[in-house]
């Protein structure tokens, strides 16, 4: 405390802007962290959280801005130096060393002593037992972590940043794979920790939790600041309104399209390899299904069971109400079922291959006569989508690589439009992409829709799926929580489900209070 | 036109491969012009013509992301089958068919292992070519092969007509895997597995069959391979093959043929094979210590690999 009484920031970030390629994650976002205070952060996937926390851990090296802890200004903030002041981080994804034990691992957590003093096991092993049970884990140190599973490296994770004696520790999500008991743990070590004086920034979906733990809580959105209240202030209807409202920057081209028959159908289909439950939903010809939910709600895993990339333990899928089977990619192509995947650059072009080897990839066959490739037809085919598709490209003998990333997924696109299917498999469509080549994109979902596509278009960003969608299915948690009408879904509604709510539920909240 | 590393920028490596290639050649025709004696330039082509045919089956395995070394020993075990085949009166057909056949066979075993296990296809090689090494010295006991028929050598054909017949066949397969690697659908199918196994699965190819059937066609080549060795001798050696492996993945390497898979043409690999086999009796014509081969070799391979990882870098 200073002279005036008040508690004095240990972390202040000012005035913060990062952009990646173009593409603004924040916008001078400013925020502040006391010592002995748990604030909560809040926003939408890609409002800004994570590029936000990792300015703080030093992995991220801000464009604008000013970063002070203490008062003292960082200059230079890396990881290293984050790490000397105490500044530790629990990511969502535990970042821990297969091959090593707890121990070990924990002990790589803990200050080094130089590189050529002796490690004392003995001693790494009795801290690392007495860290685990300081968050109640039955956990044997001397395990292999590859061994453990989801929830239990969790907990290492979270032991390991506690061994680390940090005065700033950062928790991304640490509950989403925690049982309740394990939770109820988890906020005992917070609150001992808050009353020793440590800072604490909390990520959560789980909106429901924040009361329990947060002193204060801060909402982004598209990278920038929407607000700091005091937690008592706010309920989850509150925050759920903070969170949303992205701004809708483009118009959508969408268009009206006179819809046909049921073309594809899922029934209470369980895949139990990809977590995804009993699901259910259809789509007609000439609709566009958005597919919404929070990352890790299954909605990737959705897709990829529909293709034939994963069994189906129940459940059936139909196809113009005729029931089909899809074990492996190839006979979903041969019913028509196309998967433009997440993450092109890994999977959804290759790379080294030309602009025409690309689109023709899942069409050998017809570009080809007993297996020899007829190069006159491939050039005409790839020639056709180029122009159709508005590929901006050299020439179609161009690497793939060599494109801009629109350019590129309009290529992913061609491949899959060769194989002439009725039913459309989009990921993430236009992720990471330029505004103009999204709305191109967009335009030419609405095209293929009027020529009778069934599409499902999987997208984190609200807007899109509102300004695109016929309909939307909202997962959570690998299940279909609801269904909803282009006319009646908003914003709020539609994140009310993703996060597990129940519309009713945020009703009641929002007239009773937190 | 669209086929895969079109264009001149994406041939870069086999051009300077090439020009280097021409330049040691050049060099030879000043410096030491007996090196151009028809007759030695004969038994130069016929003894790289027979790397040449398994170059070709292990340019398309580094393709597609994957490696063979027990390519060595699937040569000894196949010459010592030619022999023995040979030497049991089969006509001449029989001998190949069955020799290739053997091949085919042992590849079949690493394709089995490392496309239907999935296992990691350095380890799995490295295992077989232990096994099948063992394998034959446990059987044969190092013994040669002696007594073989009249009509094995050189195919009966004498030794000019057998020899240009050797090349002739490296010839002919080396065109019509180059033709089919650039023109059938399946050639394409082995650069998309290399460069991007998942992505080739959610195209809908099949990458396990196409991994198979080239560690079954590496075994072909292979048996192909140690017949036409076999044939320019009157016994068989049971130690052919030995460092066979590292011959023909260097050429591929030289070649161009990026040893993280999707990318290299055979043209490239028929460069290399040229540029390591000549550069040794080179160096023996210019003057120097015929030890300095290996080391000269080494270098080049570095020098590509090196040039590899800058051009990488500038990318």
């Amino acid at each position: 405390m200073d002279e005036a009484g008040t508690v004095r920031a240990l972390l202040k970030l000012t005035n913060i802007s990062k952009a990646y390629a173009g593409i603004q994650a924040l916008r001078g976002v400013s925020f502040d962290l006391k010592a002995g205070e748990v604030h909560a952060l809040v926003g939408e996937n890609g409002a800004g959280k994570s590029t936000l926390i990792k300015t703080i851990t030093g992995a991220v090296v801000p464009d604008e801005g000013t970063i002070e802890v203490d008062g003292q200004l960082i200059d230079e903030n890396n990881p290293s130096t984050a790490r000397n002041l105490r500044i530790r981080a629990i990511y969502q994804q535990p970042a821990l060393f297969p091959d090593l034990t707890v121990t070990e691992n924990i002990a790589l957590g803990l200050e080094p002593e130089g590189s050529w003093r002796r490690v004392r096991w003995g001693r790494r092993r009795a801290q690392a037992r007495a860290l685990l049970d300081r968050i109640g884990a039955e956990i044997d140190p001397e395990t292999e972590v590859r061994r453990l599973t989801m929830p239990e490296q969790q907990l290492v994770e979270i032991a390991r940043a506690l061994g680390a004696d940090s005065r700033i520790l950062i928790m991304d999500e640490p509950t989403a794979s925690l049982s309740e008991k394990e939770v109820d743990n988890l906020f005992r070590v917070i609150r001992e920790l808050r009353s020793e004086g440590v800072g604490i920034i909390y990520i959560s979906h789980r909106l429901e939790e924040l009361p329990k733990v947060a002193d204060r809580v801060t909402a982004l959105r598209d990278g920038t600041l929407v607000g700091t209240q005091p937690m008592g202030s706010v309920n989850r209807s509150d925050l759920i309104r903070m969170m949303v409202g992205r701004e809708i920057s483009a118009v959508f081209p969408k268009r009206q399209v006179a819809q046909g028959d049921t073309r594809f159908e899922v029934r209470g289909m369980t895949s139990k390899a990809e977590g995804v439950h009993d699901v259910s939903f259809s789509v007609r010809s000439g609709e566009i299904l958005g597919l919404a939910g929070l990352i890790g709600a299954g909605r990737t895993e959705l897709a990829r069971t529909l293709f034939g990339l994963s069994p189906i333990d129940a459940g059936e899928i139909l196809l113009d109400g005729k029931p089909i089977r899809i074990a492996n990619p190839g006979e979903a192509v041969s019913h028509g079922i196309a998967y433009v995947p997440e993450d092109r650059r890994r999977h959804g072009v290759i790379l080294d291959m030309s602009v025409a080897d690309n689109s023709t990839l899942a069409v050998l066959k017809s570009i080809s006569n007993r297996g020899w490739l007829n190069f006159g037809k491939e050039a005409a085919l790839a020639a056709s989508f180029v122009e159709r598709l508005g590929v901006k490209t050299a020439s179609i003998a161009a690497p793939a690589g060599s494109l801009s990333g629109g350019n590129q997924q309009k290529v992913a696109l061609a491949r899959w439009l060769a194989t002439e299917p009725s039913v459309l498999i989009l990921d993430e469509p236009t992720q990471g992409i330029d505004v103009g080549a999204k709305a191109e994109i967009h335009r030419l979902m609405c095209d293929l829709a009027e020529r009778g596509l069934a599409i499902i278009m999987i997208s984190s960003e609200l807007p899109e799926i509102l300004g695109m969608s016929d309909r939307i299915a909202v997962m959570h948690a690998g299940q279909v929580v609801g269904l909803v009408d282009r006319t009646s879904a908003t914003q709020e509604n539609l994140l009310a489900m993703a996060l597990g709510h129940t519309p009713e539920e945020l009703a009641q909240s929002a007239g009773v209070g937190p | 036109m669209s086929r895969p590393g079109s264009g001149w920028n994406r041939h870069l490596r086999e051009w300077s491969v090439a020009l280097a290639y021409l330049v040691l050649l050049v060099l030879l025709a000043f410096l030491a012009p007996a090196f151009y004696k028809p007759d030695y330039l004969r038994g130069l082509l016929v003894s790289k013509s027979t790397v040449l045919i398994a170059a070709v089956g292990m340019t398309l395995v580094i393709v597609a992301r994957q490696i063979d070394i027990s390519v060595g020993s699937q040569f000894s075990v196949c010459g010592v089958i030619a022999g023995l085949l040979a030497q049991s009166g089969l006509p001449m057909p029989l001998v190949a068919l069955g020799t290739v056949l053997a091949g085919s066979l042992m590849g079949a075993c690493n394709g089995v292992l490392v496309a239907l296990l999935g296992l990691p296809s350095i380890v799995v090689t490295l295992a077989t070519m232990a096994i099948f090494r063992e394998t034959l010295r446990w059987w044969r006991e190092g013994e040669f092969v002696f007594g073989l028929p009249a009509n094995f050598q050189w195919f009966g054909l004498g030794q000019q007509t057998g020899q240009w017949a050797i090349v002739a066949v490296a010839g002919v397969v080396f065109c019509v895997a180059a033709w089919s690697l650039r023109n059938l659908a399946g050639g394409r199918a082995v650069y998309a597995v290399g460069s991007d196994q998942e992505a080739a699965r959610l195209a809908g190819l099949k990458p396990q069959a196409v991994v198979f059937a080239i560690f079954v066609g590496m075994g072909a080549m292979v048996g192909l391979a140690s017949l036409l060795n076999a044939v320019q001798f009157g016994v068989v050696d049971p130690n052919s093959g030995v460092g066979l492996e590292l011959q023909v993945i260097a050429a591929a390497v030289v070649g161009g043929t990026a040893i993280s898979g999707g990318r290299g043409t055979l043209i490239g690999t028929l460069i290399g094979v040229a540029l390591l086999g000549t550069i040794g009796p080179a160096l023996v014509f210019l003057g120097f210590e015929p030890q300095w081969e290996k080391a000269v070799q080494g270098l080049i391979i570095l020098a590509a690999v090196a040039s590899d990882a800058v051009g990488g870098r500038k990318r």
